[in-house]
C-alpha cells in the first residue's frame, strides 16, 4: 500500500502549545480489544486478517470518512524496513511492533496526530500525539477515535473491570497517558534521580525517550500513569497534568540557580555544544543527541536567539538513523550516516542562525 | 577480528545474547555498536513491565499452588494459569473470569483497585441497570470518602433516576 513519507513531518514535530520549550510532546494511548477473538499473541494469520477486515469496514463508514478522521491503513508487512524504522523514530508504532511483521498493522491520519496500532500486544492501541502539555486535547481526539471505532466493533468490556486488555497492568481504561520532557538544568544539579524516585512513588513510570528499557539520552524523560484501573480517564490525565507543572516548575528554578551562579559554566557548554554542531563533519546520534540537548538549553536562556524549540525537536528526530537513511533515498553505513547527519545539523543550525553554509 | 557491520574496523565490542536458549554472538566495532546501540539493542528491553510482572507472577503462583488446586485452563482460548505466568499476557477477554480469584488480588497490587471507574462503551456490552447501580454506590461512597461533594450530588441524582426508572418500568 505504498510508502510513508519521511519528508512529512508529524503533527507532534512541528506545533506549539503550553510549555513547548520543556514539554516536547504528550501522548495518549487507548488499549482495546474486540470481543471474540483471542488477544494478538494467541491469533492465528486468519484471525488477524479477519480483524483488519473489520477495522477496514469501520473506517469505511461515513463518520469515519470525515476529513477530520480520515486515516489510512498500513499492513506493516507492505512497508519496507526503512518505512517501519521511520514510523518508530517519530514515535508513531512501537519497536516491538515494527517487527511484527506478519499480523502487525498501523492506521495513519494524515497529520500523524492519531496512529492506531492493530495486533500489537492488543487488538487495538489507540494513539494521539501532541505537541507540548496538550494532554486535554489528546484524550477528546483519541476518545473520539475510539467512539467512532467502537460504533463498528464489539469490544470486550465488563462493567466491573472496563476494557480487557491483555496485560492485566492496562486493564480498567486502557489508558496510558504520556509527557516528554527536557530536563537539563535537574540533570546537571544531580535532581533527576531524586525526582524520579519520587514521581515513582507516586504511581507514576520513568522511561527515556525511546520507551520502555531504554536510558534518558538527551536529558529526555518520558512520564507516564501506571495505574489504569479505579480511576477515571479525566483523574489520570488531570495527575499527570499536574505533575508535570510540578516538574517543569522545578526544571525552571533549577535554571534559575544555575544561571545565577554558573552563568559562566553553562554559557560556555552551551556554546561549545554549538560550535560543534555548527562545525563537526562526523556527528554520532548519541553525541547529537545530548549536544541538541545543550543547544536547546542555550536557546531557552536565551543564548541563542534564532533557533526555535520546534526546529531543534525536528533536527532530534531527522537525525535519527531510519529518518537519514529516507532522507537520502539510500541505505546508508554507519560512518555514512555520521556525515549526513554532520551536515544536515550543520546546514540547519546555521541557516537559523545566519551563519555562512560554507564554514 | 573484523566488525560485521562495517567490515573495516576491527571488533571491540562483543555482545553474547541469549534469548530462548539460543546464543547468539555479536562482534562490532564502537563506532558501529553506538549505531546498533540506539536501533537494535535498544529495541530488547531488558527490564520490560511484562517481564518483571511475570516474575511477580511466577513467586505468587508458586505460594497459590500450595494452597490450592489448579484453575481449569480457560474454555475460550485454552490458556492456562501456568501460560499466563510465563508470559504475563492474558488470551482472551474471558480469561479475566477464569482465573478471578487469582487475578483480583494481582490487580489489587498492580492498581490499589479491583473494580472500574470511567469510560463504557456506548455501544454493547452495556450494564445492566442492576449492575450500574450497584457500581455507581460504590463510587458515591468513594466520592463522599474522599469529600468530592460536587460529584457525589452527580451520582446521587443519576442513582435516583435510575431507581425511579426501574420502579416505573
Amino acid at each position: 500500500m505504498g510508502s510513508v513519507s519521511a519528508q512529512r513531518t508529524s503533527k507532534w514535530i512541528e506545533g506549539a502549545g503550553p510549555y513547548s520549550d520543556l514539554v516536547i510532546s504528550c501522548r495518549v494511548r487507548l488499549a482495546r480489544n474486540v470481543r471474540d477473538l483471542p488477544f494478538p499473541h494467541l491469533m492465528s494469520k486468519e484471525q488477524a486478517g479477519e480483524l483488519l477486515g473489520r477495522l477496514k469496514q469501520a473506517l469505511s463508514n461515513r463518520g469515519a470518512r470525515s476529513p477530520d478522521h480520515r486515516m489510512t491503513l498500513y499492513r506493516l508487512r507492505e512497508l519496507s524496513p526503512l518505512d517501519r524504522q521511520v514510523l518508530v523514530e517519530k514515535h508513531l508504532i512501537s519497536p516491538q511492533h515494527a517487527r511484527n511483521v506478519e499480523k502487525g498493522a498501523v492506521l495513519l491520519r494524515g497529520d500523524e496526530a492519531v496512529s492506531v496500532l492493530v495486533n500489537e500486544e492488543d487488538h487495538l492501541r489507540i494513539q494521539c500525539l501532541y505537541p507540548a502539555l496538550q494532554l486535554d486535547e489528546a484524550w477528546r481526539l483519541g476518545g473520539n477515535v475510539d467512539d467512532l471505532l467502537e460504533r463498528h466493533l464489539d469490544y470486550a468490556f465488563r462493567p466491573d473491570r472496563g476494557y480487557l486488555t491483555a496485560c492485566p497492568t492496562n486493564v480498567g481504561t486502557g489508558l496510558r497517558a504520556s509527557v516528554m520532557l527536557h530536563l537539563p538544568a535537574l540533570v546537571i544539579t544531580n535532581q533527576a534521580g531524586r525526582l524520579n524516585s519520587s514521581i515513582v512513588k507516586l504511581g507514576f513510570m520513568v522511561r527515556g525517550i525511546f520507551g520502555e528499557g531504554t536510558e534518558a539520552l538527551g536529558n529526555i524523560f518520558q512520564f507516564s500513569n501506571q495505574i489504569t484501573l479505579g480511576r477515571s480517564e479525566a483523574e489520570i490525565i488531570d495527575n499527570l497534568r499536574t505533575v508535570t507543572e510540578q516538574i517543569v516548575e522545578q526544571e525552571r528554578s533549577a535554571r534559575e540557580t544555575l544561571l545565577k551562579e554558573t552563568r559562566g559554566y553553562l554559557e560556555d557548554k552551551v556554546w561549545r555544544a554549538y560550535g560543534i554542531l555548527t562545525n563537526a563533519r562526523l556527528l554520532s546520534s548519541a553525541e547529537a543527541i545530548q549536544l541538541l540537548s545543550e543547544v536547546r538549553l542555550g536557546r531557552d536562556l536565551g543564548f541563542l536567539p534564532g533557533l526555535t524549540a520546534a526546529g531543534l525537536t525536528e533536527l532530534l528526530v531527522a537525525t535519527r538513523p531510519g529518518f537519514l537513511q529516507k532522507l537520502a533515498d539510500h541505505q546508508l553505513s554507519a560512518t555514512e550516516r555520521d556525515l549526513h547527519r554532520a551536515r544536515l545539523v550543520r546546514e540547519k543550525l546555521r541557516a537559523a542562525s545566519g551563519l555562512p553554509q560554507g564554514g | 577480528m573484523l566488525c560485521q557491520e562495517c567490515r573495516k574496523r576491527p571488533a571491540t565490542v562483543h555482545v553474547t545474547r541469549i534469548t530462548n536458549d539460543q546464543r547468539t554472538e555479536v562482534n562490532l566495532c564502537e563506532v558501529c555498536a553506538r549505531e546498533l546501540g540506539e536501533a537494535e539493542l535498544l529495541a530488547e528491553p531488558k527490564f520490560s513491565l511484562q517481564s518483571l510482572l511475570a516474575g511477580l507472577l511466577a513467586s505468587e503462583s508458586a505460594r497459590a499452588d500450595r494452597r490450592a488446586s489448579p484453575l481449569d485452563p480457560c474454555p475460550r482460548c485454552g490458556m492456562t494459569y501456568q501460560d499466563f505466568t510465563q508470559s504475563g499476557r492474558l488470551g482472551c477477554g474471558d480469561c479475566y473470569r477464569q482465573f478471578e480469584t487469582r487475578l483480583d488480588p494481582l490487580l489489587r497490587r498492580v492498581h490499589g483497585a479491583t473494580s472500574h471507574t470511567g469510560k463504557r462503551p456506548a455501544r454493547g456490552a452495556r450494564p445492566s441497570p442492576l449492575e450500574e447501580l450497584a457500581e455507581l454506590r460504590k463510587t458515591l461512597e468513594g466520592c463522599v470518602r474522599r469529600e468530592e461533594f460536587e460529584r457525589a450530588a452527580e451520582i446521587r441524582d443519576r442513582i435516583r433516576e435510575l431507581e425511579h426508572s426501574r420502579e416505573g418500568g
